[in-house]
């Protein structure tokens, strides 16, 4: 029987890599009301590129500076040329099409240039042991940034334009908000995450489809916690990977999808709209 | 003409149409004809779900699986059984899920309910690698389905009669669901797509309508993943994976979301792209990688394209194009 601490910590460390690609969801989903279902791909391509980088220089760090501008690069791309033509369409289905496609798009191109074939990924430190230095980087970092993206939003001018702009687009832009500005801004923003997201969900190997689970697992975070709330997707993110962390260690590895599922359809089967989300009255 | 005559005769025309065809094409090509026809059923089932009621499914693969296993596991385990036997109850289990994930899902919208059917895609073939005895892991069921009537053995290629077996089920399927959106229930539907507020006042029981939905794109989902796995003689997890859904979700993009017509030209899309891509692949002599690859970033691509360029899809384009020369005559 593994040792339940051993179980916990790992969970933490999953959890934290959740909570981080969630947040990344949360970010977008508030800013434009799409869930971006390319953020997996693009977070692989960040991912791949910091490899090269790291084969190339033999450090961890400039690569997953790399990832980051690559996120920001791709997150604007998106945004602009991808998402901005369908804002006036008022279609639900449009932009999870879109993004669906752009997720084929990426994940074969990654696909094309460096092989199916999984690519060893560096840690940042020493992995070993229950509190790994690597681990305790992991989860250190995802609670900076997540404080860093709350604070932001929260009690910075910039935040108040990005909230502005994503709740009364017409108020904002009339008291001199650049909205489509602000919605890159946001894309931008996210991406970033999801960048330092990939980059830390891909020890100890990067293959094209690798980030499929941790995708399925964060967006479940983020149901659970709410599309809208990233307090709730966070916290949502570390209690699914320790829960998880649990289910592969006492029940076997091959149920933790379906666990993720049945947590998925209880909890939105309760609260349709996530635990913490504010749920929108629209029954009759 | 009442409705269900006129879908009667399009479907006998339409069979007859195959069966012309397939006696003129090699056995190659006549395995890929029977392919076009389950994944005809399959697109159809996911446009009734996706773009008459408005339900965004990314996991319609779970239902293809369900259907696949419930027949390599009946042909294996009770092999005195028909194939008909086991189609019917290829339908029968997938569509109980269909009305369990139905019941689950009529409470969510758009996104949640997008992320829930993903988890369910990504979720249930692992059940293979639970149950490695049973549903063989992660290398699957082989089996061989002999299903030739004895007075055709000889007569009739192998080939040749998977795909009029499979044609005629998916034709018979079509007919039924063809039948079940001109009427009623698909008025319901399309009231619970354009605003379920407005559909809810007009007395449509919107949670049912969404349930029944699942239900039928579910049992037509089985049936054509029972139908692929009585053509390939295998049920493996590694053909239903989540990229097997969105692709089936690009095919009902593709031909005109709300169509049963645009669910032919998807499900030709989804064959042909593959085999077009493989061509191409081999013709410019591309590396493998870039080879394996193609036909997904082809999918990403049209799916992307037909967004922005054409949000009717292929039946749009020919719907708009047929009634401007109708237009033209008068």
């Amino acid at each position: 029987m593994p040792d339940l601490l051993t179980l916990a910590m790992g969970g933490l460390t999953n959890g934290a890599v959740y909570a981080a690609l969630g947040l990344a969801l949360v970010i977008i989903f508030r800013a434009t009301r799409v869930v971006n279902f390319a953020q997996p791909a693009l977070a692989l391509v960040c991912a791949y590129l910091a490899f090269t980088v790291n084969r190339a220089t033999g450090g961890y760090w400039l690569g997953l500076l790399v990832a980051l501008v690559a996120g920001a690069v791709l997150g604007a791309l998106t945004e602009r040329l991808l998402i901005r033509p369908l804002r006036s369409r008022g279609n639900e289905l449009a932009p999870v099409i879109v993004t669906l496609g752009l997720l084929l798009v990426l994940q074969a191109v990654c696909g094309m240039i460096w092989s199916a074939e999984p690519r060893s990924f560096p840690y940042a430190f020493d992995f070993r042991g229950a509190f790994s230095p690597a681990s305790v980087f992991v989860v250190v970092t995802v609670v900076v940034v997540a404080g860093a993206v709350l604070l932001l939003f929260g009690a910075t001018p910039l935040g108040l334009r990005l909230r502005a702009a994503a709740l009364r687009p017409d108020v904002a832009g009339l008291l001199g908000v650049r909205v489509g500005l602000m919605l890159t801004i946001g894309w931008v923003l996210a991406a970033v995450v999801g960048a330092l997201a990939g980059v830390l969900a891909a020890p100890p190997f990067l293959s094209p489809t690798v980030l499929d689970t941790v995708f399925v697992y964060a967006l479940t975070a983020a149901v659970i916690g709410g599309l809208d709330n990233p307090v709730g997707t966070i916290l949502g993110g570390f209690v699914l990977g320790v829960a998880l962390s649990f289910v592969s260690g006492l029940l076997g590895p091959e149920l933790v999808t379906l666990a993720a599922l049945a947590v998925l359809v209880l909890v939105l089967s309760l609260r349709p709209h996530g635990l913490f989300g504010s749920s929108v009255a629209r029954r009759v | 003409m009442p409705a269900l005559v006129r879908h009667l005769l399009w479907a006998l025309l339409a069979l007859v149409l195959v069966v012309a065809l397939s006696l003129v094409i090699d056995p190659f090509t006549n395995v890929r004809l029977a392919s076009v026809g389950y994944y005809l059923l399959a697109v159809a089932g996911l446009t009734v779900l996706t773009g008459l009621t408005g339900q965004v499914s990314l996991g319609h693969g779970a239902f293809l699986f369900l259907g696949a296993y419930t027949v390599g596991l009946l042909v294996i385990h009770a092999p005195a059984l028909p194939i008909w036997v086991d189609l019917l109850a290829a339908a029968a289990v997938s569509g109980i899920a269909g009305a369990l994930t139905g019941a689950a899902a009529a409470r969510l919208h758009g996104p949640y309910l997008a992320g829930a059917t993903l988890a369910l895609a990504v979720g249930l073939p692992a059940v293979t690698q639970r149950f490695p005895e049973l549903l063989g892991g992660s290398n699957g069921l082989g089996f061989t389905v002999s299903s030739l009537p004895p007075g055709l053995v000889g007569v009739v290629p192998t080939t040749r009669w998977q795909a009029w077996v499979v044609w005629a089920t998916a034709l018979l399927a079509l007919v039924v669901l063809a039948n079940l959106t001109t009427g009623p229930l698909g008025r319901q539907m399309r009231a619970v797509r354009d605003d379920e507020v407005s559909a809810a006042l007009a007395g449509v029981r919107v949670g049912r309508t969404k349930v029944l939905a699942f239900l039928i794109s579910a049992v037509c989902g089985g049936l054509a993943g029972g139908l692929q796995a009585f053509l390939l003689g295998t049920a493996a997890p590694g053909s239903f994976t989540p990229a097997l859904s969105l692709a089936l979700l690009a095919a009902v993009v593709l031909g005109g979301t709300g169509s049963l017509w645009g669910a032919l030209w998807g499900a030709v899309a989804l064959v042909y792209l593959q085999a077009g891509a493989e061509e191409f692949a081999h013709g410019f002599d591309l590396p493998t990688d870039v080879a394996n690859f193609l036909p997904q970033a082809v999918y990403g691509v049209v799916l992307i394209v037909v967004v922005l360029v054409l949000p009717n899809g292929v039946h749009g384009v020919l719907r708009k194009f047929s009634r401007r020369r109708k237009e033209s005559t008068v």
